[in-house]
């Protein structure tokens, strides 16, 4: 499939499994959140340009902020998360790996060590400027340390068990 | 002028990041009554019709509940129809002559609108309601928001012409007059972003002295909501030394997990009531 289609099919993908379903969760805590939108960007092609990383980053919190009614909060994380990927995967793959147009970051790519690396590190960036920017405007140091820790936790559980069910190894070849 | 020219552009990501963040920090710095401003109404409406897809699956699967829900609020309506009740009878006491109805003209203040709901949250620490009746119906800002058993909901904070957005009670900047039904002493009802059963009660004096149990219902001191309508009972106290006032736990009376309907109430005597009101917005 040709890599563009593929990516909006996902844009849209990741923003309806976000809204439709994780959103309308009852929750067990005031501080588990469960997200998963994001993981949009962690599967963006190694090669995209470091600018539109940040643009689509931008575009996509923006998309979820028109329906969660939270205007530029989870366009500023994901806008920052899209910022620094590029920095992660130099840190963790050799220079020509990591302009590589067609493949893009998953287990069969990376690896478990880096990939884990990868995922969790953005996932903590995301949570952790999202909830501060949510406790600049309520809540106390309580509520940022721990809904940080434990929505991190919950994402990563439903980042691995995507990884899990999707096995996006089969579907390269 | 040529060197800055050259460091933009080498460090034009760097630049193109900077300015989406401040754009971002811009518009969740400014609060909830400048929203349109930023989404302006097509947003509302891309959402809304969204939402309102949506909504017409998950509605189908609970007709049923629904449907009980409107079976016993008839009933409870049909209790309260005229010709159920009857007068005195007057030829037994000699000399009745007091009037039971009041005689006085009466002009109507409150109006109800019933609206579906297409789009609820109540996962996150903001959380909306929206509705399919916009402006085009009769909706106006400020209207309040009761769900079919009586208890409050929210109120309403977005008009388009076919969509409203309600700021529901779980929402951290929402904040309703109510008082105690036993002894009318008021504050008011916030959300602390925890439990989205239970709601918190503030400013209540501490000569007050509630026990768990009390019903609080709203207050009239509300431009918006009509008085005495259910918000929830007391679960617990907290008792807090270093202040003059209580805070109180209130398990909330709304269910906000499957609202399908909800009334709005429209105040028809509010700016009057807001011109005389000395604190602006006792209530949002």
């Amino acid at each position: 499939m040709n890599n563009l289609l593929k990516n909006t099919a996902r844009f849209v993908l990741f923003l309806l499994v976000q809204i439709v379903i994780l959103n309308e969760v009852p929750p067990i805590h005031q501080f588990i959140t469960p997200y998963i939108y994001f993981l949009f960007l962690l599967w963006l092609p190694f090669g995209t340009s470091r600018i539109s990383t940040t643009l689509l980053g931008f575009i996509f919190g923006y998309s979820l902020d028109i329906f969660t009614k939270t205007p530029g909060l989870h366009a500023a994380a994901c806008g920052l998360m899209g910022y620094l990927r590029p920095i992660i995967l130099n840190l963790l793959l050799s220079q020509e790996a990591s302009e590589e147009v067609s493949k893009e970051p998953s287990i069969a790519t990376m690896g478990w060590g880096p990939y884990a690396f990868y995922a969790f590190s953005l996932t903590f960036i995301h949570h952790f400027y999202l909830v501060l920017l949510e406790w600049l405007q309520f809540g106390n140091f309580g509520y940022f340390i721990g809904k940080v820790f434990f929505t991190s936790i919950i994402s990563l559980l439903l980042i691995f068990s995507v990884e899990l069910i999707m096995n996006r190894r089969k579907l390269k070849r | 002028m040529k060197n800055i020219i050259g460091f933009i552009r080498q460090n034009f990501t760097f630049f193109s990041f900077l300015i989406l963040q401040i754009l971002s920090l811009v518009m969740l710095s400014s609060n909830s009554k400048t929203h349109e401003t930023f989404f302006g109404g097509w947003s509302n409406q891309v959402s809304g019709n969204i939402n309102q897809y949506y909504s017409s699956w998950t509605y189908f699967f609970s007709l049923k509940a629904t449907n009980e829900k409107l079976a016993a609020e008839n009933v409870a309506l049909r209790n309260q129809l005229a010709q159920n009740f009857v007068g005195f009878d007057t030829t037994k006491k000699l000399g009745t002559l007091i009037l039971r109805k009041d005689s006085l003209e009466k002009i109507r203040k409150f109006y109800y609108y019933p609206a579906k709901v297409v789009g609820n949250t109540f996962t996150l620490q903001k959380n909306y309601i929206v509705i399919e009746r916009g402006s085009k119906q009769g909706i106006k800002k400020d209207m309040a928001a009761i769900s079919p058993d009586g208890s409050i909901v929210g109120v309403v904070v977005e008009v388009n012409e076919n969509y409203s957005t309600i700021m529901s009670l779980l929402h951290r900047n929402s904040k309703v007059s109510a008082m105690f039904k036993r002894d009318k002493i008021a504050g008011s009802i916030e959300w602390d972003g925890a439990d989205p059963n239970i709601l918190v009660l503030k400013n209540i004096s501490k000569s007050a002295a509630p026990k768990v149990g009390d019903t609080v219902i709203t207050s009239p001191y509300s431009s918006n909501f009509p008085a005495q309508l259910m918000v929830g009972r007391v679960t617990s106290v907290i008792q807090d030394p270093s202040s003059n006032f209580l805070t109180l736990n209130v398990k909330a009376g709304t269910n906000f997990f499957n609202l399908e309907y909800v009334y709005l109430v429209e105040n028809r005597r509010m700016e009057d009531q807001n011109k005389v009101n000395i604190k602006e917005a006792v209530n949002e």
